[in-house]
């Protein structure tokens, strides 16, 4: 990849229309998130600037603030576009946090396993096996569940459930680069064994863990929603787009639906779009598609 | 071979009871149940007798040894909650999970299989491209959110089907099935769906690489020269040759369906083991927690131990050493 460059790369990137699009929607979405405090017509989470009289109002609904509420507010008065972008906030800063904490435990895991080899490597990868075998959900669930609510407690459950997939992938692409004559010529000079590992082998290993990552940062995004939609994931002081959901369900049934609906659009939106840029760097990435 | 299975036995069975130990420490170390079990207002003696009933006033190692003891017997315990025994507890739940998992995958699977065979075998046409597309999205968009359009959509806006419950069941054996009435098939309708999207998805994707494989091999290019049209060749041959993964992955997704199930039966209010797994964890109910993850360990462990044992039989080079 090195030699390709990243011009080369973004000159093939360029060529999927459907993928740059998603790329600016995730640019997008990332701005808006970033820069809500700035611009949102109210804090959703100051008690000041809620009224109950402009609960469950329907979008376009101006309320007693003067503006309009162009997607309708929650039971509690809050302004749904205002709610969403700051649980967008949430919501990517899980996903990004968890993503790269299980990125660079499973890398490091992996790669190290590839180095040790023999019984040691054994072990690791039979543990890493075992993991894969029981559903991400579930071991998320089950974490968060005994972990109990909070943002660290979410963190380490999301990471915990997710680490094992870099493992694999940075193991089976380091267990190939182990061998080669590179890897081979530095561990014959006096270099730390360690920084063979960490300063040569691992950069070799990146491209496929990159792909991986676009994906768990999605599925994590996916799961801590899944999680606070459960009851499980963050307390109520920390709304992510989940939380979002869940407390405009209960609405549903009435025919209130923009409070649950709305919040969940701008999430599948997001995974969504990210998904599509993953795959995308995924097929550029593969050797085997190359032209 | 007889070795091989032995130390596959073996370490199951390690795996086991260490996951076992996890799963104890782990529920136990949360929260305060003497909180849940007990009324702020009952007095001293009270508490000290419920705390003694459930062996809360003992050291954890000796609580797990007690649990570990009766877990061997098939003994897991009351639930704090519902006073029974937390067996039949979750055996009692489990007929509707079952129902609604077994439909999930067989129709996912049904439904899947030939959309994806027919998206490999014209990849280009649009309603391939519209397939695809489909299992895109079936991956991506979270089972909770499909749920919640699923109500949104047909129990709410069109009110035909209904948005939760089991609806009548008949008693066959002993315990209830909703599948076997009209009601009981309408409740199950969204739920089953709801479930069967992601298994979908993945059966399109599986079915899809492998008719696009083979219809590039030299068994369709002779199967073609013989004469036979290509129904044939599709429904008899390809399929045939396809459903080798097809099976595996069947039978690995059936385990995590269930996982899948706690989502769905939550949405739906489905009264099964995954809403019972949910609403024990909100009011930390915990033998319940424990048995369920017991149960699930030792569900996902004999899955994987018999994966490992057929591919054993069918692939000799496994049966030496670590495989």
């Amino acid at each position: 990849m090195e030699a390709v460059g990243l011009s080369a790369f973004w000159r093939d990137f360029r060529e999927n229309p459907v993928a740059v699009a998603a790329l600016a929607v995730v640019a997008l979405i990332l701005a808006l998130a970033v820069a809500a405090p700035l611009f949102t017509p109210q804090n959703p989470y100051d008690i000041a600037n809620l009224d109950l009289m402009d609960a469950r109002r329907p979008p376009g609904y101006v309320g007693s603030g003067g503006y309009a509420h162009w997607l309708g507010t929650d039971a509690q008065g809050r302004d749904l576009l205002s709610a969403i972008l700051y649980g967008l906030r949430i919501s990517l800063q899980m996903g990004l946090i968890a993503g790269g904490l299980a990125l660079s435990a499973g890398a490091t895991l992996g790669v190290t396993a590839a180095y040790l080899g023999g019984r040691a490597e054994a072990l690791i990868m039979r543990v890493i096996d075992l993991q894969l075998s029981f559903p991400a959900i579930l071991l998320a669930l089950v974490l968060s569940a005994l972990l109990g609510q909070g943002k660290t407690q979410l963190i380490i459950a999301l990471t915990a459930a997710q680490y094992a997939y870099f493992a694999r992938t940075a193991h089976g692409a380091a267990t190939a680069e182990r061998n080669k004559d590179y890897v081979e010529a530095a561990l014959s000079t006096p270099l730390p064994a360690l920084r063979v590992v960490f300063r040569h082998i691992l950069p070799n290993c990146l491209p496929p863990l990159i792909v991986v990552a676009t994906v768990q940062i999605a599925n994590a995004i996916s799961l801590e929603a899944t999680l606070s939609f459960l009851g499980l994931g963050l307390p109520a002081t920390e709304p992510s787009l989940g939380m979002l959901i869940a407390n405009g369900f209960q609405y549903m049934l009435s025919g209130r639906y923009w409070i649950s609906i709305y919040p969940g659009v701008a999430l599948i939106v997001l995974i969504v779009a990210i998904n599509l840029v993953g795959d995308q760097v995924r097929d550029q990435l593969n050797p085997r598609l190359q032209r | 071979m007889l070795g091989f299975v032995i130390q596959r036995l073996m370490q199951a069975a390690a795996v086991m009871l260490v996951m076992s130990a996890l799963v104890f420490i782990g529920v136990y170390a949360i929260g305060n149940p003497i909180d849940v079990l007990i009324s702020p207002d009952a007095d001293q003696h009270t508490r000290a007798e419920v705390i003694a009933r459930f062996g809360l006033d003992r050291p954890l190692w000796e609580q797990y040894a007690t649990f570990l003891g009766r877990l061997l017997q098939g003994d897991m315990g009351r639930s704090f909650v519902f006073g029974m025994p937390v067996l039949s507890l979750i055996l009692s739940r489990l007929p509707a999970t079952l129902e609604l998992t077994l439909l999930a995958v067989i129709s996912a699977t049904l439904i899947g299989v030939p959309l994806g065979m027919y998206a490999g075998y014209k990849p280009h046409s649009p309603v391939s491209k519209a397939i695809m597309a489909l299992s895109v999205l079936g991956f991506s968009v979270p089972t909770f959110w499909v749920g919640i359009l699923l109500i949104f959509g047909f129990a709410v806006q069109l009110g035909i089907l209904p948005a939760g419950g089991r609806g009548q069941t008949v008693n066959v054996l002993g315990v209830g099935w909703s599948f076997l009435t009209l009601d009981g098939l309408k409740h199950l309708a969204l739920p089953a769906f709801n479930l069967s999207l992601f298994k979908m998805s993945m059966m399109i994707r599986l079915s899809r690489a492998g008719t696009r494989e083979i219809m590039l091999s030299d068994t369709v290019k002779f199967a073609r020269a013989a004469g036979l049209s290509e129904r044939v060749i599709l429904g008899r041959h390809v399929l045939k040759l396809i459903s080798i993964p097809i099976v595996t992955v069947f039978g690995l997704e059936l385990g995590s369906t269930l996982a899948f199930a706690v989502v769905t039966e939550t949405i739906f209010s489905w009264p099964g083991v995954g809403k019972l797994i949910i609403d024990s964890i909100s009011t930390l109910d915990r033998p319940v927690m424990v048995a369920y993850l017991v149960l699930v360990a030792f569900l996902f462990i004999i899955i994987n131990l018999s994966v490992d044992l057929v591919y054993a039989t069918l692939d000799p080079r496994l049966r030496k050493g670590r495989g």
